[in-house]
């Protein structure tokens, strides 16, 4: 599979996870989540950017319950809950927000 | 059915890079950190390598996943015992393993260290106590 992205083509897995993480931007960020038809907020950006650093520093894209439970250490109580970031990307924040931030599907629980 | 919570080691004794076990270990762990059991790992024989500061995958076109290690303690795997015996053999010390901590709940997060250096018979006991022991 394939996105289309400013007249570039870059190759997805056939779950639209990009093959290469060194070929996201933010406007494949953008065009990714369009395609789910949602629009992305500076909530949403907090945390694909965030993922980008734990990915950065542990290689891993952390499962649900991880990400939760660091997203509340650093941006507060009232975002480190499954309400909060469900809201935000219904189709599962680890899964979802992964895919937008150029990851590779999370290990483990997603 | 009981919910008990049973005592999982995974026993890793070959070096991160070069054959496949190090890494299948370290996924399992990180997936089965999910079923809230309680789980330690073993580092021995040329297992402690996967511990070792400053692991360089660069030029052998393997992904370097040394640092998702630093994770485990995100993932409640804070066990992680390193046979002294096999540190010695390979002229290694516990200044040369990386400092994997994790932050402990009961102790108002603080930061702890997870690597417990441990002696061969000491290691023995610990794998007498396990309900499932898993070798990689």
């Amino acid at each position: 599979m394939a996105i289309e992205v400013a007249g570039n083509t870059i190759d997805t897995d056939e779950e639209g996870y990009l093959t290469n993480r060194d070929d996201w931007n933010e406007e494949i960020a953008t065009a990714m989540a369009k395609e789910d038809d949602c629009d992305l907020s500076d909530n949403h950006w907090e945390v694909i950017n965030f993922l980008r650093e734990y990915y950065e520093e542990y290689q891993i894209a952390p499962a649900v319950r991880v990400l939760t439970k660091a997203i509340g250490k650093k941006l507060g109580k009232d975002k480190g809950n499954s309400k909060y970031l469900y809201e935000l990307f219904p189709y599962g924040p680890a899964k979802q927000a992964c895919k937008y931030a150029g990851l590779p599907k999370p290990t483990g629980c997603v | 059915m009981s919910e008990a919570i049973k005592k999982f080691m995974y026993v890793n004794r070959k070096a991160p890079y070069g054959t496949v076990y190090a890494l299948e270990s370290l996924e399992v762990v990180l997936i089965g950190a999910a079923f809230d059991q309680d789980v330690s790992m073993a580092f021995m024989d040329d297992g402690v390598f996967q511990l070792t500061k400053g692991q360089d995958t660069g030029d052998t076109g393997v992904k370097n996943f040394s640092p998702t290690y630093k994770a485990l303690g995100d993932y409640d795997v804070n066990k992680l015992y390193v046979e002294k015996e096999s540190l010695e053999e390979r002229g290694l010390s516990l200044d040369d393993l990386m400092p994997l901590t994790y932050e402990d709940e009961d102790d108002d997060w603080n930061e702890k260290p997870s690597i417990k250096l441990v002696s061969r018979s000491e290691l023995t006991d610990l794998m007498e106590e396990q309900d499932v022991l898993m070798n990689f």
